[in-house]
């Protein structure tokens, strides 16, 4: 009797703390949606607050979405989806074919070449952002998207080593069999390795958008073209302090920037979590 | 006769498909990492050692940059204590968060999923621009910081943002508050403990805190040790809540190494120097990584190689 009533106690105690944390975690994004929905003048009269006192939901999504510089807000979101999906495309396919090399193929050197891929794991892109700007100078590609994806599309070392410890775990009784059926290399990965690694697949592609949809220091120097803009640098632009601020509409297309993001994380959320245990990479 | 002689040249020709299939295989990747990697890094490197300013050819200037950098830029030494800074509270307070989570969240009570998808979400947006732009309205003039501390009857003159003290606390809140994927792992690494370990621990009579010192911490730290490396390497990029929230400021009480580069390369358009920045920002973190390995053997606790992972 007595362990039952303190383990209730207890289990209270549990879930009032889980849910106030759970509270302070997520008001910050609570706040941007009331914000998006509160008039302009009155953001920032108890700012604190949760409720609109007026609301501005229309005038802020309008405004917001009629853009900066005469530049729509769709087109940045346009640009964003340009190279958020080239780059991971590329980039998923890139580092799966890499990845099936280093876990099933014997080849020469394969352990130099995996040692370099770990190499580029630990150098920050911030390194390379200096000479690639010149490169990218040189070839005419600053102020093209072709810039902003190159860097993804090749593969990268996180997904890379996500798929080899991945593949690595699979049967090779399997690849043996398709082997002995008349298989060749390519028709074991195409037809065995493929569809099973599917779940790594899965988890790198969403990364992949998030982090390309999210990413601000290349556009930031890549692109000096209004027209070429990403969401992040667009977003960047409403706090432009010579423009007059338009704080609702801030708010209400920082929410639209969101939106794709909090989506793909609601109907992925097992496979990002499976990935992030397996893998340790960081969302 | 016919199949000794076949055997030897059907074997190598194998290796050699092999070596074709492997290096097919690899080819988009090693496109990119020679033009996006080896050639950018060997251009950076060449470029730290010369005076580069995008309008004149580079011209050599030997080890100039680096003692320039060493020598007489305040900013530099600024910026890095300022990211020193940054990382060893953040990284450190964003782990010890996000182990204790995981351990509240490692039992069997209702509404667990809900409680981890909402402690999650924070590492899933919290990088991008509409955060930071976000955040840097709670706690600037007017924010909801000031707001909630006016409403009780505290009224601030400076926001948290412009004063000196506190505007890298608030970005340091803005790493922490990220927890969840470092909770998520640890979530995933303290389910692999096996519970028999605790239970003869309760046999011999050991309480809360040394089960806790003695086995989950040792059986944690590979895991530990992984999380530590990313985090410190991601922590020293620091860029993007820099850059928006403060801009540096105020006094360059947040001018994070990377913004600090940033500025050397893209505001004065000195290539050379801030290449010389970027070196020296590689030689920290390989520093950093090196220690990290090196003290591997002296607390990171594998289990024997046996179960074969």
């Amino acid at each position: 009797m007595n362990v039952g009533k303190r383990s209730r106690v207890n289990s209270l105690l549990f879930h009032a703390l889980s849910m106030l944390l759970g509270f302070f975690m997520i008001y910050p994004l609570l706040w941007t949606l009331a914000s998006s929905f509160k008039d302009n003048s009155t953001i920032f009269t108890n700012a604190y607050s949760l409720i609109p006192e007026q609301w501005g939901i229309i005038d802020n999504y309008v405004s917001g979405w009629n853009g900066i510089g005469g530049v729509p807000f769709g087109t940045f979101i346009l640009n964003s989806f340009i190279v958020a999906s080239i780059g991971t495309v590329g980039g998923v396919v890139c580092s799966l074919m890499a990845a099936y090399a280093f876990a099933r193929v014997k080849f020469r050197l394969s352990g130099f070449w995996f040692m370099c891929v770990m190499i580029t794991l630990m150098i920050p892109n911030q390194v390379m952002i200096v000479p690639q700007y010149i490169l990218f100078k040189k070839l005419h590609l600053i102020d093209t998207l072709t810039a902003l994806i190159m860097p993804w599309f090749f593969g990268s070392a996180f997904f890379i080593f996500l798929m080899v410890q991945f593949i690595r775990g699979l049967p090779i009784d399997l690849d043996e069999a398709a082997k002995i059926d008349g298989c060749s290399k390519f028709g074991v990965f195409y037809r065995i390795t493929i569809p099973l690694v599917s779940p790594a697949i899965v988890t790198s592609t969403i990364f992949s958008f998030y982090w390309i949809w999210q990413d601000f220091f290349q556009p930031l120097i890549f692109m000096s073209d209004t027209t070429k803009f990403t969401v992040s640098l667009a977003l960047n632009l409403f706090l432009d302090p010579n423009s007059y601020s338009n704080y609702g509409g801030m708010f209400a297309m920082s929410v639209v920037s969101l939106i794709p993001v909090i989506l793909v994380f609601l109907f992925f959320q097992k496979y990002l979590v499976e990935g992030i245990a397996t893998s340790g990479i960081k969302g | 006769m016919k199949t000794i002689l076949m055997k030897p040249m059907l074997k190598r020709s194998r290796k050699e498909n092999e070596n074709l299939v492997g290096y097919t295989l690899l080819a988009p990747w090693l496109i990119g990492f020679l033009v996006i990697f080896v050639v950018p890094m060997a251009a950076s490197l060449y470029y730290s050692f010369t005076n580069y300013n995008m309008l004149r050819a580079p011209r050599f200037v030997g080890l100039d940059n680096y003692v320039r950098m060493f020598t007489q830029d305040d900013s530099f030494w600024i910026s890095l204590r300022v990211t020193f800074f940054y990382v060893l509270v953040m990284v450190p307070l964003r782990l010890a968060f996000a182990l204790f989570i995981a351990m509240l969240l490692n039992t069997r009570r209702k509404f667990l999923g809900l409680y981890r998808t909402f402690y999650y979400i924070p590492s899933i947006v919290g990088g991008s621009v509409a955060v930071s732009i976000v955040w840097k309205q709670i706690f600037g003039n007017d924010g909801v910081a000031m707001s909630l501390l006016a409403a009780i009857g505290i009224e601030q003159r400076l926001s948290f943002i412009g004063n000196p003290d506190t505007a890298i606390w608030t970005i340091i809140l803005l790493g922490v508050w990220q927890f969840g994927s470092s909770m998520l792992i640890f979530l995933a690494g303290l389910k692999q403990i096996p519970s028999s370990l605790y239970e003869s621990a309760l046999i011999d009579g050991a309480n809360a805190w040394s089960r806790f010192w003695r086995i989950t911490i040792p059986m944690l730290t590979p895991v530990i040790f992984f999380n530590l490396i990313l985090q410190i390497i991601n922590g020293f990029r620091v860029f993007t809540e820099g850059f928006i929230i403060t801009d540096g400021g105020p006094l360059d009480s947040t001018l994070f190494y990377v913004l600090n580069l940033y500025r050397r390369a893209f505001t004065y358009f000195e290539m050379g120097y801030s290449s010389a920045m970027a070196w020296a920002l590689v030689a920290i973190i390989a520093f950093f990584t090196l220690i990290l390995f090196k003290t591997q053997s002296s607390w990171v606790h594998y289990e024997s190689k046996e179960g074969g992972r």
